[in-house]
């Protein structure tokens, strides 16, 4: 049984008969759950008669969906290459050694930070940047992201 | 109340601080019960002095202060106020000394020109700069015919990267016959080190809109949709804001001006794919599937969206249709180059001093565009290239300075114009590295569909790895060459023909590097990790510990006042301790 079906209803019957509706539905069930469990997948196939593979193809093909249960914020680390040559590296590893992640991990144990790594926020006067959230902090050292860190909880 | 005061809230300043800035001005001004008009303003591309915050009053002189703190606005607006204001951090001023007062003065602003003066979230602000009067003027007294050669002979061509000429593009579209036709925004701006659409359409949402719709009506179209990536949140939020009021106010919906036209406008959130930038992948997001490219012939101009003639353009070259409808296609083409006409967009980024967006005239070299305009190095540390053109694009070295920015001369060096991205690289940066690191985007972001594109780029990219590991041979780059002129051959769209430039550019213009990569095994800018090495000088140290606290591995040791020593087995050269290192007795070799 899923936890919001009631919810997940009222937005399948919202985008109902829309023509190309398929990715901005996975968005907003998205946005409520933080993920696409494989539950919520098959429901949403059942209901709209959309083919499973269909949606598992779309849900695998963009990066912003996500398979795996998130955590409380995420951390989206900026790649491009304003942020490249201005050692993204560092700053990947900074987090990474303030929240205890291995490299194997992405959300913490304690399930307040998910990890991502993207290839460009488009803030490329204030590399490098991270992205808490929807808060992007710039001209970042090791040191500036351990204190950002602290003030979320 | 006649003083006003404009601080800019696009996301870069958003970043810097400006949100802080503009709640501290809020307070003073209720604190100190000042009448003043506060708005908010996106970004006039001097993102290297955000926040900025530009104060203005009748018989006063306008000044724009840069790098503005929130604890000194109260100050700055009494001093100001009282006619004596402070001299520091000056940007931009009228009569007086500012440090940025001739930047603008190089420019040439026509897409950008609302941007950073009008408040994005106010319609009146864009009525009073002349907005909807080309939508006003194109369906009053232009037949469908007339905008279109309007365009053409404005000699506008496509902003988005590949310079296709926008009047042929919108002429092809015209003459598709069916009775649904689209126009679409693609401002899913993906190659990174580009943010120009990003300003734009949180600056200025409604001059996209308006582009669209005059582009509707010449094409024949009632139905738009703006592709824009989710990773660009106030960009989406502004353009909502614009369409309802486009909406209320009649200039988008039914019977625009009275008129038998009608256009409505949707927005579609990009979910992260690069190869959505291309246009018929694009158009596979927008219909709900996979975006992976098709073959064309059928163009989109023939068959597009749902199998419907459909125009796209990106949203600079949108920004740039109403200028061209009130001014003319004359005043358009006298800015630029014989076949590159009117203005460019560029993001500068990377080691430059004035980071942010700069419009110049087509035809400006680049030593202009980076000493001019950009004024010049970050540090001390010399130019070593400038990267133009994000993935598809290339690396150009100093001696190739004087190339004017224009699509023909741009690609004879090997790079591209592409949308706008210019990262100035110095002494510090590896161009293997820089290479690797556009073919490790580039191979991650195939669709997967075109061999050569999926496999090829991977191979690649495993070649360059070796390469800064310093596993490398000589015949390594004879056979990168081969595999990129391959890649280029077998790719079916935009993101593999082009995935091979960068290493290609570099390839040609910075090969003694990869040569001290594979025979010497060192990276000259002591960039490659399994090439360098951190070791600490003797003489320097004085023992303080910061290193050992900063060090991720634990893997320097020493009692405080006494000499330290890393532990070259479990270093893993993040370079934490070189950066955290007051003395600087920590040494990169």
């Amino acid at each position: 049984m899923l936890k919001n079906k009631n919810t997940i209803d009222e937005i399948i019957s919202r985008f109902a008969g829309k023509k190309g509706s398929l990715i901005p539905l996975l968005q907003e069930i998205q946005n409520l759950e933080k993920y696409l469990s494989k539950e919520t997948m098959r429901y949403l196939s059942e209901k709209t008669g959309i083919k499973l593979a269909q949606i598992y193809g779309v849900a695998t093909f963009y990066t912003m969906f996500r398979l795996k249960p998130q955590g409380k914020h995420i951390i989206r680390v900026c790649k491009g290459t304003a942020c490249h040559v201005s050692n993204a590296d560092s700053i990947l590893t900074a987090i990474r050694t303030s929240l205890k992640l291995t490299e194997e991990k992405d959300t913490t144990d304690n399930g307040l930070f998910t990890l991502m790594v993207v290839a460009c926020l488009g803030c490329c006067s204030l590399s490098p940047v991270i992205m808490i959230d929807s808060n992007t902090h710039g001209k970042l050292t090791s040191e500036k992201v351990e204190q950002i860190l602290k003030k979320y909880n | 109340m006649s003083l006003t005061i404009k601080v800019g809230l696009a996301s870069c300043g958003l970043a810097a601080g400006a949100g802080d800035v503009y709640n501290a001005i809020a307070r003073y001004l209720k604190n100190n019960k000042l009448q003043a008009h506060l708005k908010q303003t996106a970004c006039i591309g001097m993102c290297f002095a955000e926040p900025l915050m530009e104060l203005s009053h009748s018989g006063k002189n306008t000044i724009t202060y840069g790098r503005v703190l929130p604890e000194e606005v109260g100050s700055l607006i009494e001093a100001y106020q009282s006619g004596n204001p402070k001299t520091d951090n000056i940007i931009l001023a009228d009569e007086i000394p500012g440090s940025e007062n001739d930047n603008l003065k190089n420019q040439i602003r026509i897409a950008l020109r609302n941007c950073g003066i009008i408040d994005p979230e106010s319609l009146e602000d864009y009525l009073d700069r002349n907005g909807y009067r080309a939508l006003e003027k194109a369906l009053r007294k232009m037949s469908r015919e007339e905008v279109i050669s309007e365009i053409k002979n404005s000699g506008l061509r496509g902003r988005g990267g590949a310079g296709f000429p926008t009047g042929l593009k919108w002429e092809f579209a015209y003459m598709s016959k069916d009775k649904k036709k689209y126009v679409v925004c693609n401002a899913d701006e993906g190659d990174p080190g580009a943010f120009m659409d990003r300003s734009v359409l949180e600056g200025d949402p409604h001059s996209i809109l308006e582009g669209m719709a005059i582009c509707a009506y010449a094409i024949g179209s009632d139905e738009g949709y703006i592709y824009c990536r989710a990773e660009y949140p106030l960009a989406i939020k502004r353009l909502n804001i614009a369409i309802k009021q486009a909406n209320d106010a009649g200039y988008l919906g039914r019977n625009i001006h009275g008129s038998i036209f009608s256009f409505r406008i949707h927005i579609k959130e990009g979910a992260g794919a690069f190869v959505c930038g291309e246009e018929t992948a694009l158009m596979a997001s927008i219909e709900g599937q996979r975006g992976m490219p098709r073959i064309r012939p059928p163009f989109p101009a023939q068959s597009g969206l749902w199998g419907h003639p459909t125009n796209i353009n990106n949203v600079e070259t949108f920004a740039n249709v109403s200028w061209i409808m009130l001014e003319g296609s004359g005043a358009y083409s006298r800015f630029g180059t014989e076949k590159s006409k009117g203005t460019k967009v560029f993001a500068l980024a990377g080691k430059i001093k004035n980071s942010g967006l700069i419009e110049v005239p087509m035809g400006m070299t680049l030593r202009d565009v980076i000493y001019k305009v950009g004024n010049g190095m970050l540090t001390d540390k010399p130019f070593k290239g400038v990267q133009l053109g994000g993935p598809s694009g290339g690396c150009l070295p100093e001696s190739l300075l004087d190339t004017p920015v224009d699509y023909d001369s741009i690609n004879k060096t090997g790079a591209i114009m592409g949308s706008g991205g210019m990262v100035v690289m110095d002494s510090g940066t590896c161009m293997v590295d820089v290479a690797r690191f556009f073919l490790d985007f580039t191979q991650k972001e195939s669709c997967g569909k075109c061999t050569f594109c999926r496999i090829g780029t991977k191979r690649m990219l495993e070649i360059l790895t070796r390469i800064t590991r310093g596993e490398g041979e000589l015949e390594d780059l004879d056979k990168l060459e081969e595999l990129a002129v391959n890649v280029i051959k077998g790719s079916l769209c935009g993101l593999g023909q082009t995935a091979p430039n960068p290493v290609l550019t570099t390839l040609r213009y910075f090969r003694e590097e990869y040569i001290s990569h594979i025979v010497e095994k060192k990276c000259p800018a002591g960039v490659c990790k399994a090439l360098i090495k951190y070791e600490i000088d003797p003489e320097k140290c004085v023992g303080c510990t910061v290193c050992t606290h900063k060090c991720p591995m634990a893997c320097i040791t020493g009692e405080r006042k006494q000499i330290h020593k890393i532990d070259q087995e479990k270093c893993i050269k993040c370079g934490a301790c070189y950066e955290a290192c007051k003395f600087a007795a920590i040494i990169k070799s």
